[in-house]
């Protein structure tokens, strides 16, 4: 074993690390702001509004994550319409099509959580902000997206972790996040223990601050589910 | 040469398949010992999924050059040559446990390898070449690519020599398989790319008539290594040599440039 090759190449691995927390944190964003309408949407009693829903959702759970990534970069990218189109330069770049497919696909499995925790308001919950004289708007900005945030906050967790691992496959298109630099160190020097441990350690620390801040967040947003603090 | 060691897997695969289906069919061939005795059998590992190397054909025939040439040293040594086929990533271990006796599967000779194995002499020099599309005009030097995005294909000495040499001017992009270097040379997000000279031959005369090579062959040995060579076990040193001794005589009767010229119009040598 020959450390020696992760420390005098730390400057990739870290470079590598940037781009996959920008990928990842990007992705998630994107992705939570499209999941909450979709949720939304999802719960409605029209066919006409959850039906497309229903399809995107069905669409990008149905499918691998690495389908996903081939189809937008090499699927789209044969196209003539889509070369000679103003979205070229922007699909044309391989960090685009993987925020891309990683938003859209976080989209979907957090679009589902969401569902499932509206879904799951208490009754009572509802029916006392209709009998205060609550719009249907207020009711959602102030009693039912916020139970339903909380009570989704340990299976986004979960989402945010998987969002993370998944993203390891971003190299297959060239991205050198931290996966890609390790393959990229591996083929140089022929050492795959000593790249892919380096890598791994890199994903575990990740994952140590996502779980750390979402027992923080859980702490504050399920304050009231404790005992009273003396 | 170009296509060292890749991590593909469905390569493997298909290697596998292959190795299994070609077991079937040699094992069933009647009338092998209708042949006159007393030629030793020398066992060739190849990977039977590198055309025009070697390569497996529709009835399941091994193929190609590689193939040409091994049959050609057999004759001259007056063995009988048996092929056993192996993937590309396990052909060295299946030489060391003797599966095979001899390697001659297009394998670059380099210094990393020469630790483990024994080389013949070359018996084809190869290297690697630019290739771009045509009257895209890109120049090949360190100005020309100033800028310019370049790819290549994972764990090759292509990759070796445009990250040693270009990196700090151009983008280099790796990829996992030349398949899909050609994908992005195809639409546009490659202004080039480096693989291998006689595969790029192969591509651009029967899928990409809009490219062409660039810039002169490139098989600085620092980078390319000293050839192509036949691989055996470290310890059959009387083997190696007749390898040589009947690699020597092909080339000086004539054989050796039949067999090249059926292939590929120039000299290989």
């Amino acid at each position: 074993m020959d450390f020696s090759i992760i420390s005098d190449n730390i400057g990739l691995y870290l470079n590598g690390l940037v781009i996959t927390v920008e990928l990842v944190v990007t992705a998630l964003v994107l992705g939570l702001m499209i999941a909450v309408p979709l949720a939304l949407m999802r719960t409605s009693r029209n066919p006409f509004i959850w039906g497309p829903v229903w399809l995107f959702i069905y669409v990008f759970r149905g499918t691998p994550l690495l389908v996903q990534l081939y189809v937008i970069y090499y699927g789209f990218g044969q196209f003539a319409a889509v070369r000679e189109s103003f979205l070229w330069p922007y699909l044309k770049e391989a960090y685009v099509c993987a925020l891309i497919a990683f938003a859209l696909n976080t989209a979907a499995y957090t679009a589902e959580i969401l569902r499932g925790a509206i879904e799951a308001t208490f009754h009572g919950e509802v029916e006392a902000a209709k009998a205060c004289g609550m719009s249907r708007s207020m009711m959602l900005r102030r009693i039912i997206l916020p139970s339903a945030f909380r009570r989704a906050l340990p299976a986004y967790s979960n989402e945010v972790i998987f969002m993370l691992h998944g993203s390891a496959i971003a190299s297959v298109i060239t991205i050198l996040d931290i996966t890609g630099v390790a393959r990229l160190i591996n083929s140089r020097f022929y050492s795959p223990y000593e790249a892919f441990i380096a890598a791994a350690l890199f994903y575990m620390a990740l994952t140590f601050l996502i779980v750390w801040g979402f027992k923080l967040w859980e702490k504050r947003w399920h304050a009231h589910l404790h005992p009273r603090q003396q | 040469m170009g296509h060292d060691e890749h991590e593909s897997g469905d390569m493997n695969i298909r290697a596998i398949v292959l190795a299994t289906f070609v077991a079937v069919v040699v094992g069933v061939v009647p009338g092998r010992d209708a042949e006159p005795a007393e030629r030793i059998e020398v066992r060739i590992g190849t990977e039977g999924a590198y055309p025009p190397f070697n390569y497996t054909d529709e009835g399941g025939e091994l193929k190609g050059f590689d193939i040409d040439i091994a049959n050609a040293l057999c004759e001259a040594m007056q063995v009988e040559c048996k092929f056993v086929t192996s993937a590309w990533n396990s052909i060295i271990p299946g030489l060391l446990r003797k599966k095979y006796d001899a390697i001659i599967a297009s394998m670059s000779i380099t210094e990393q390898r020469k630790l483990i194995v024994d080389f013949t002499d070359k018996y084809y020099q190869t290297g690697g070449h630019f290739v771009a599309k045509k009257g895209s005009a890109v120049e090949i030097s360190r100005e020309g690519l100033r800028g310019k995005v370049i790819g290549t294909q994972r764990s090759t000495t292509h990759q070796e020599y445009l990250l040693d040499n270009f990196q700090d001017v151009a983008t280099v992009k790796i990829y996992d398989t030349q398949e899909h270097v050609n994908l992005d040379l195809f639409s546009g997000r490659l202004d080039a790319a480096l693989a291998d000279t006689l595969v790029l031959l192969e591509w651009v005369k029967r899928d990409a008539p809009d490219f062409e090579l660039v810039g002169q062959p490139i098989s600085d040995p620092k980078w390319y290594g000293d050839g192509i060579g036949i691989a055996v076990r470290k310890e059959d040193t009387d083997l190696r040599d007749r390898f040589n001794k009947a690699l020597a005589q092909i080339l000086a009767d004539g054989t050796y440039q039949k067999i090249n010229y059926k292939y590929f119009p120039f000299n290989i040598y």
